[in-house]
C-alpha cells in the first residue's frame, strides 16, 4: 500500500467514475436541472419585490442579498443527489465487494471517489453560480479580487462538501436506508461549511474582500481534515459492510 | 505482512489445503447463516457445492473469499488466517469469486468493464485479450453498454474478468445459471482448465448431470453446516 | 455474566430490573440535589440586575448543557475510542447510552433556552450561538442514535457507530466555533456570559452542576445497564440461533436433492 498505489488507484477510480458519468450523464441531466429549479424555487420563496436600503440612498433585493447562502443551499442539496448517486452505482450489483477483493487501496478509492464528485459539484456550482447572477439582479461591483475570492470559495466549500458526504455515505453503505440516512447523517456537519461559504461570498459579492479569506480558510482546513480522515479511515468503513 | 505470506506459500509447497474452516460461524444481518461448518480442500480440485436453498452456500463462499468475518471457530485460504482482517485481505488477492451479482457497472461498455477490473485487479494485459477472445466478447459486443447484455453475457463478461485474474481459488455461486449450452460448455471447459492449471475451485449448484462429470468431489450444506461428505 | 442478571432481575425485581446499589444511591443524591436546587434557584438567590427572575432558568441550563455537550457527548467519543482499540463491549454500550442521554439533555437545554429567551430578548429563538449550535448538534447526534437502530451485524454496527461517535464529537467543536465565530459578528446578551454571578447565585450554579452530574450519572447507569441487559440477551440468543440453525429440518428449507 504505497503512495503510488494510492494515486494510481485514486486515478483509477476517479476516471470510472467520470466515465460512468459521461456515459450515464445523471448528473448533468438530473442533477444539473434540480439545482437551477431550487434557485427559481428561491425567487418564489423569497419575494424578488422586498427590498433593503444599503449605503445612503440604494436599495437591493432581500432575493439579491442572500445570494451567497442560497446558492451553497442550491450545492448543498445537490450534493445530496450527486453523493447518493456515486454511491448508487457501487450498490447495483456488488462492486463494492469486487473492489474489496482486488485490493485496490481504501484511501485511493476515497480519493477517486470524492475527487470524482468534486467534480461533479465544481461543475454544477459554476453553472449555479452563474445562473444566481443571471435571476437575482445582485449588481456586484466586480474586481478581480472579489472573482477569485469567489472561486476560491466555491473550490473549498465543494471540496469540503466532497471529502465528508464520501465518509458519510461509506458509513451508510449496503443499508436499506442509505438514501434518507445519509442526509441526517451529512447536513448538521456539512452546516458548518454552509455557513463558512456563505460568508465568504457575501465578502465577495457585497463585503470587503478581505473579510472573506478567514472563512475561505477555515474552509480549506475542514476540507483537509475530513481529506486525512477518509484516506485514514476509508479501509475500516469499506471492511465487513 | 509480505514475509508472512512468503512463508504461507512455502507451506503451500508442503501441501497443507488449500481452504480450511473448522467449525466456522459467520453472520449475515445478525443471523448464523454459517452455524459452524467445517471444509477442506486441497491442490487441485474441484469441488462441488450442493444444499438446499438457504443453506448457506453463498456466505460459505463470501467467507472464504475473506468478505465476511468469522464471528466463531476458524479458517485459512492459502494460510492466510480469516479471523483478522489483514489475513482476508491478503487471502483476497489470491481469489476470484463469481457470485450472484457480477459486479459490472451498468453504464460503462463491456470493454470499459473488463479494462477497469483488469487494472484494478492488476491483471496482464495479455491475459485480458485472451479472456475476452475465449469468452466471445471481441468485435461489436465489447462496445455494448453492460446494461443492455442479457443475463448470459454479462455472466461471460464476469468470467472474462475473473479468467484474467487468473486466481490460485475459484468460488463460484451458480455460474451456469442464465448461460446457454455453449456458455456452459465454455464454463464446464474453463473449470477443468484451471484445476489442470493448479487452481483450486469449488462451485455451488444446483446442475445435475454434465457438471457432475467435471466436479472431483461433491460436498453438502445444510442449514449452515457440511452435514455429509459424498465422494 | 448471566448470573449478573438474573440476580438483579430476582432479588430487586420491585426496584426494575436496572436499580443496583449504586444506582440507587446515587439516584438518592441526585434527588436530594434537586431538592435543595428548587428552593434555592427559586426562592433564595436573588434576581440577577439585568435579566431578574429570567436568571433562575440559568442554574438548571448552563449544567444541562455542559452534561450533554462535554461530558455525554465525551463520554460517547471516549467510550467509542475505547471501543475501537479493544472491541470493549462495556465501552460500546456506554458509548451509545451517553448519547442517548445526552440526547435527551440537548432536547431539555433548547426548551429552557428558548423559555429563557422570550422573556429576555422578546422571542423564543434569537439565533443565539450556543443554542443554534447546541439544536445543530441535537440533529448530529439524532443521526448516531439513527444508524445504531440500524439492522446491521452487530459487531459492524458497533465499528461505524463508534467511528461516528468519535467524529460527531469533533464536528461538536466544529459547529460550535463556526457558529460563534458568525453569530460574534453581531452579538448580541446571550445566555451564561453576561451573568454576573456572585455569593449565593454561585453557589446556586455550582449547586445547579453538581445536581446535574448527578442526574446524568444515574440516568447513564440505568440506561448502560439496560442495554447490557439487552445484550445479554442476544447473545445468548446467538447461541440459540446457532443451534436452531444447525436443527433446521431438511423438509422445511427447501427442496433438497
Amino acid at each position: 500500500m504505497s503512495g503510488s498505489s494510492l494515486l494510481g488507484d485514486a486515478l483509477l477510480v476517479f476516471g470510472k467514475d467520470l466515465r460512468i458519468e459521461r456515459s450515464s450523464k445523471v448528473v448533468l441531466s438530473q442533477v444539473l436541472p434540480f439545482a437551477l429549479m431550487i434557485l427559481i424555487l428561491f425567487g418564489f420563496g423569497i419575494s424578488p419585490d422586498i427590498r433593503v436600503p444599503i449605503g445612503a440612498d440604494g436599495s437591493r433585493s432581500v432575493l439579491a442579498q442572500v445570494t451567497p447562502g442560497l446558492i451553497f443551499l442550491a450545492i448543498l442539496f445537490s450534493s445530496l443527489l450527486a453523493l447518493g448517486r456515486s454511491f448508487g452505482v457501487e450498490a447495483d450489483d456488488g462492486t463494492l465487494d469486487a473492489l474489496r477483493l482486488a485490493g485496490l487501496d481504501p484511501g485511493g478509492i476515497f480519493i477517486g471517489k470524492a475527487a470524482a464528485v468534486l467534480v461533479q459539484l465544481l461543475s454544477v456550482g459554476s453553472i449555479v453560480t452563474l445562473g444566481a447572477f443571471l435571476l437575482f439582479d445582485t449588481g456586484v461591483d466586480w474586481t478581480w479580487g472579489r472573482a477569485v475570492l469567489l472561486v476560491t470559495t466555491l473550490g473549498a466549500a465543494t471540496a469540503g462538501i466532497a471529502s465528508a458526504g464520501t465518509i458519510y455515505s461509506a458509513l451508510a453503505a449496503g443499508l436499506r436506508v442509505r438514501d434518507t440516512l445519509v442526509p441526517l447523517l451529512v447536513i448538521p456537519v456539512l452546516a458548518p461549511v454552509l455557513l463558512g461559504a456563505g460568508q465568504a461570498a457575501d465578502a465577495a459579492l457585497f463585503g470587503a474582500v478581505a473579510d472573506g479569506w478567514p472563512w475561505v480558510g477555515a474552509l480549506a482546513i475542514f476540507a483537509l481534515l475530513y481529506i486525512g480522515v477518509g484516506i485514514l479511515s476509508f479501509d475500516s468503513l469499506l471492511e465487513d459492510a | 505482512m509480505v514475509a508472512m505470506s512468503d512463508s504461507a506459500d512455502d507451506q503451500l509447497i508442503a501441501g497443507p489445503p488449500v481452504v480450511e474452516l473448522d467449525e466456522a460461524v459467520a453472520l449475515v444481518g445478525g443471523f448464523p447463516a454459517l452455524a459452524g461448518a467445517s471444509l477442506k480442500l486441497a491442490g487441485t480440485e474441484i469441488v462441488g457445492l450442493r444444499g438446499p436453498n438457504g443453506a448457506g452456500k453463498s456466505t460459505l463462499l463470501r467467507v472464504c473469499a475473506g468478505l465476511i468475518p468469522l464471528r466463531r471457530g476458524r479458517g485459512h485460504v492459502l494460510g492466510h488466517d480469516l479471523a483478522t482482517r489483514t489475513g482476508r485481505q491478503s487471502a483476497r488477492r489470491s481469489i476470484g469469486l463469481l457470485g450472484h451479482n457480477t459486479s459490472l457497472y451498468d453504464d460503462l461498455t463491456v470493454q470499459e468493464n473488463v479494462w477497469f477490473w483488469s487494472r484494478a485487479n492488476r491483471a496482464a494485459s495479455d491475459d485480458v485479450k485472451a479472456a475476452m477472445g475465449h469468452m466471445g466478447l471481441s468485435g461489436r459486443l465489447a462496445t455494448v453498454p453492460v446494461s443492455g447484455l442479457s443475463e448470459g453475457q454479462r455472466r461471460r463478461t464476469a468470467m472474462a474478468i475473473l479468467l484474467a485474474r487468473r486466481p490460485k481459488v475459484w468460488l463460484l455461486d451458480e455460474p451456469h445459471a442464465g448461460l446457454d449450452r455453449s456458455g456452459r460448455d465454455l464454463l464446464d471447459q474453463l473449470l477443468i482448465d484451471a484445476a489442470k492449471a493448479g487452481a483450486t475451485v469449488l462451485v455451488a449448484t444446483h446442475d445435475r448431470g454434465r457438471i457432475d462429470d467435471v466436479l472431483t468431489r461433491t460436498v453438502w450444506l445444510e442449514s449452515g453446516t457440511i452435514s455429509e461428505l459424498i465422494p | 455474566m448471566s448470573s449478573t442478571g438474573t440476580t438483579t432481575n430476582g432479588s430487586r425485581a420491585f426496584a426494575g430490573p436496572t436499580a443496583s446499589k449504586a444506582t440507587r444511591v446515587v439516584g438518592l443524591m441526585a434527588l436530594a440535589g434537586i431538592a435543595l436546587l428548587l428552593p434555592l434557584a427559586l426562592l433564595w438567590s436573588p434576581p440577577e440586575i439585568d435579566q431578574a427572575d429570567a436568571v433562575r432558568l440559568f442554574y438548571v441550563h448552563v449544567p444541562s448543557a455542559t452534561v450533554a455537550l462535554y461530558l455525554a457527548f465525551g463520554v460517547t467519543c471516549l467510550g467509542s475510542l475505547i471501543y475501537l482499540r479493544n472491541q470493549s463491549v462495556f465501552w460500546d454500550l456506554m458509548a451509545h447510552a451517553s448519547a442517548e442521554i445526552g440526547v435527551v439533555f440537548c432536547g431539555f437545554v433548547l426548551i429552557t433556552g428558548m423559555l429563557w429567551g422570550r422573556p429576555t430578548w422578546g422571542v423564543y429563538w434569537e439565533w443565539d450561538p450556543r443554542i443554534t449550535s447546541t439544536a445543530i448538534t441535537l440533529i448530529l447526534y439524532l443521526g448516531y442514535l439513527a444508524l445504531r437502530r440500524m439492522d446491521l451485524d452487530p459487531t459492524v454496527r458497533s465499528k461505524r457507530a463508534a467511528f461516528l461517535g468519535i467524529i460527531s464529537f469533533c464536528n461538536l467543536f466544529i459547529i460550535k466555533y463556526s457558529v460563534e465565530w458568525w453569530r460574534g459578528l453581531h452579538q448580541g446578551q446571550t445566555i451564561g456570559i453576561d451573568t454576573q454571578l456572585d455569593g449565593l447565585m454561585l453557589f446556586t450554579f455550582a449547586w445547579g452542576m453538581v445536581t446535574f452530574v448527578l442526574i446524568f450519572a444515574w440516568l447513564l447507569m440505568h440506561r448502560f445497564r439496560l442495554g447490557w441487559l439487552e445484550l445479554q440477551a442476544t447473545t445468548t440468543s446467538l447461541d440459540d440461533a446457532i443451534a436452531a440453525r444447525r436443527a433446521e429440518s431438511p423438509q422445511l428449507t427447501g427442496e433438497g436433492l
